[in-house]
């Protein structure tokens, strides 16, 4: 008797859940959906099999812990530009910035560790705080500009980005580039500024895998970040500023300086999307080793809805993708361009459906 | 080498620019951010190629790039006029959705014919979309400072319910800025394919947002707009000539150093049309 009543409780309760979900998340939802979708019917129209499409998918991502832990390789800097760019828009700013900013935070990292010799329990915090330091600075400038003159924090994120990669392609080409070597990368940092792979204590993941405790850092962001914006006297200052700047002004708190501050944390915070290729993964700072993440960082942000949880599902999604690119390329020999293209009308259909879901409120 | 010898570079770089940057005024000043400016010239330089291929005219790759770069700005339109929706984002996602598309449906790797080339004394032989850069600029000049047309046009942009007064729709004339910018910026890509003959993956290069700062550094103008261009397409000149030895990094950021300056107010003084971004809610 007890325990029927139990069960029912509990069957309503996840019903409840889910409707709550499927309500609040449908255009997320119905985004991704028409994604596959649209990805299965140019495979048809292509004369493939989208049936192999699917199941390549699932096989390349999950068939295995070595499969799934390169997913969650893949994941990993894009929940750094994902929470980056969610914590500005919770602001209501837009950091298009986070490409810039994780390359000043990747060449931050990579000099600290390259030249300063240290232990490992010093070097290591020592290279991430100096990214997310070097990526805070370059976040802070246009929040700068943005409360002293005005000035429209998007366009000048976007020049930023493009003095981010100019000046660290000339360091890494003028300055620092490995002697004897054509590819513009810097030496190798030393071992004791390297993450650990999670292979090394994990044992049900090979050690070849490339996952590395960089990971671990991000998902302590995530619940950092969602801690940070639900409980903390700053995180409400923050999304007051980005929901009612007046409000805000008149409540005693000054939105210039929370425009600052926001965008240095973003900053700071899309830095270690560096600190986790340079540290985790390469070794080296090598010249535009981004592929696009910063951009890629705005689609898992806006996916999520900007709630770090949501960013961390977002993320997985598109590092799924980005590690089944390549063996849908190399298996059904389908370009990786359709991801890419996906991408854009998931964010496009994305933004009107939300809209859509608002009017209808 | 000297400047004298920079002079065809530099008009063969301002031209996509100018065009680009004439494109970005129209859309801006009817109120509408456009950062897809990038993914419109790279649509437009896809489309030349590809449909002078096919047909092997290269009038027809001019006409299907201007096609195609008026379908991407209208999916901007769409989106950000009828629907409201965020202009940044979709701007971001126009420009992944044009390195997308051109990815997946890469042109053959061929030689294309070149757009028809006219020859001046004194300048020398350019293709004759060079010749229209100075003619855009003053009509649209003209357009949107002397007649009531332009007037409405900016009206569009300054606020969101000036137009309103005159009982005319808002997003008309936003539809049509947006419009505007798809075709000059797919004619900017359609120059660029024409000029090196053959398409390759992101050959825009960041040209799109140089062009933006072209129309943030001239004010929302068309006449400084182009003028700017010449500035920035002057220094990329520089860099292929490799002239005075300053290192090419320096001269790739002058464009987006000037127009942070600018925009801050530092020098000169920038005013945005007001309600550019803004929707009635």
């Amino acid at each position: 008797m007890n325990i029927r009543l139990i069960v029912v409780k509990l069957s309503i309760y996840t019903f409840i859940q889910i409707r709550k979900l499927l309500n609040n998340c449908y255009p997320q939802l119905l985004a991704t959906c028409g994604f596959f979708l649209l990805c299965g019917l140019v495979l048809l129209l292509r004369g493939q099999n989208p049936l192999e499409f699917y199941t390549t998918i699932f096989v390349s991502g999950f068939s295995s812990f070595d499969e799934f832990g390169s997913v969650l390789f893949n994941t990993t800097p894009l929940i750094f530009t994902g929470l980056a760019v969610a914590i500005g828009y919770k602001c209501g700013l837009f950091n298009i910035g986070c490409e810039g900013q994780l390359n000043v935070g990747a060449f931050a990292a990579t000099l600290v560790g390259m030249y300063l010799y240290l232990p490992s329990i010093l070097l290591v915090p020592l290279c991430i705080g100096i990214a997310m330091i070097a990526g805070a600075m370059w976040g802070a400038v246009p929040g700068i500009l943005k409360a002293k003159f005005g000035a429209h924090e998007v366009i000048n994120t976007i020049m930023m980005n493009f003095i981010a990669v100019a000046l660290t392609n000339f360091l890494v080409t003028s300055v620092f580039q490995e002697p004897n070597q054509m590819i513009p990368h810097t030496s190798q940092i030393y071992e004791n500024a390297r993450l650990s792979r999670l292979g090394n204590y994990i044992p049900f993941i090979p050690k070849t895998n490339l996952l590395n405790d960089s990971f671990i850092i991000a998902c302590v962001c995530v619940v950092l970040c969602y801690i940070f914006l639900k409980y903390t006297r700053w995180g409400y200052e923050l999304r007051l500023v980005g929901n009612a700047p007046d409000v805000a002004a008149y409540g005693g708190i000054n939105p210039g300086v929370v425009i600052i501050w926001v965008m240095a944390l973003s900053g700071g915070i899309a830095g270690l999307a560096g600190v986790a290729d340079v540290m985790g993964y390469r070794y080296r700072f090598l010249d535009s080793f981004s592929s696009g993440w910063g951009f890629t960082g705005i689609a898992v942000a806006l996916l999520g809805r900007n709630h770090p949880f949501g960013v961390f599902a977002a993320a997985l999604l598109f590092g799924l993708l980005n590690k089944v690119a390549l063996d849908i390329e190399l298996l059904l020999n389908v370009p990786r361009g359709l991801f890419l293209a996906g991408q854009g009308l998931l964010i496009i259909s994305l933004v009107c459906l939300e809209r859509i879901q608002k009017k209808n409120r | 080498m000297t400047i004298i010898d920079l002079i065809p570079s530099t008009i063969r770089m301002t031209t996509p620019l100018g065009f680009a940057a004439l494109g970005g005024i129209y859309s801006e000043r009817s109120g509408v951010i456009n950062i897809a400016l990038e993914g419109l010239m790279l649509i437009g330089a896809y489309g030349y190629v590809v449909g002078t291929q096919t047909t092997g005219s290269a009038w027809m790759g001019l006409f299907v790039g201007i096609g195609l770069g008026i379908l991407f700005a209208l999916i901007h339109a769409v989106a950000t006029i009828t629907f409201h929706a965020e202009q940044i984002v979709t701007g971001v996602a126009i420009n992944i959705l044009a390195i997308g598309i051109t990815d997946y449906l890469t042109p053959a790797y061929e030689r294309v014919e070149g757009l028809p080339e006219w020859k001046l004394p004194v300048i020398g032989t350019y293709s004759f979309l060079v010749f229209l850069v100075p003619i855009i600029m003053l009509t649209s000049h003209i357009l949107l400072f002397k007649t009531p047309w332009g007037l409405r046009l900016r009206a569009a942009g300054e606020s969101t319910e000036a137009l309103k007064t005159l009982s005319l729709s808002r997003a008309n004339w936003q539809f049509f800025g947006v419009i505007m910018s798809g075709i000059l910026a797919s004619i900017g890509g359609c120059f660029l394919a024409s000029d090196v003959h053959y398409f390759s993956e992101g050959m825009t290069a960041g040209r799109g947002y140089v062009a933006l700062a072209a129309v943030i550094f001239g004010n929302w103008r068309p006449i400084f707009g182009v003028a700017a261009c010449l500035l920035f397409g002057f220094a990329s000149s520089l860099e292929l000539a490799d002239l005075w030895n300053i290192p090419d990094q320096v001269l790739k950021i002058i464009p987006h150093v000037l127009t942070m300056i600018v925009l801050a107010g530092l020098v000169g003084k920038s005013r945005p049309p007001a309600a550019l971004g803004k929707m009635e809610s």
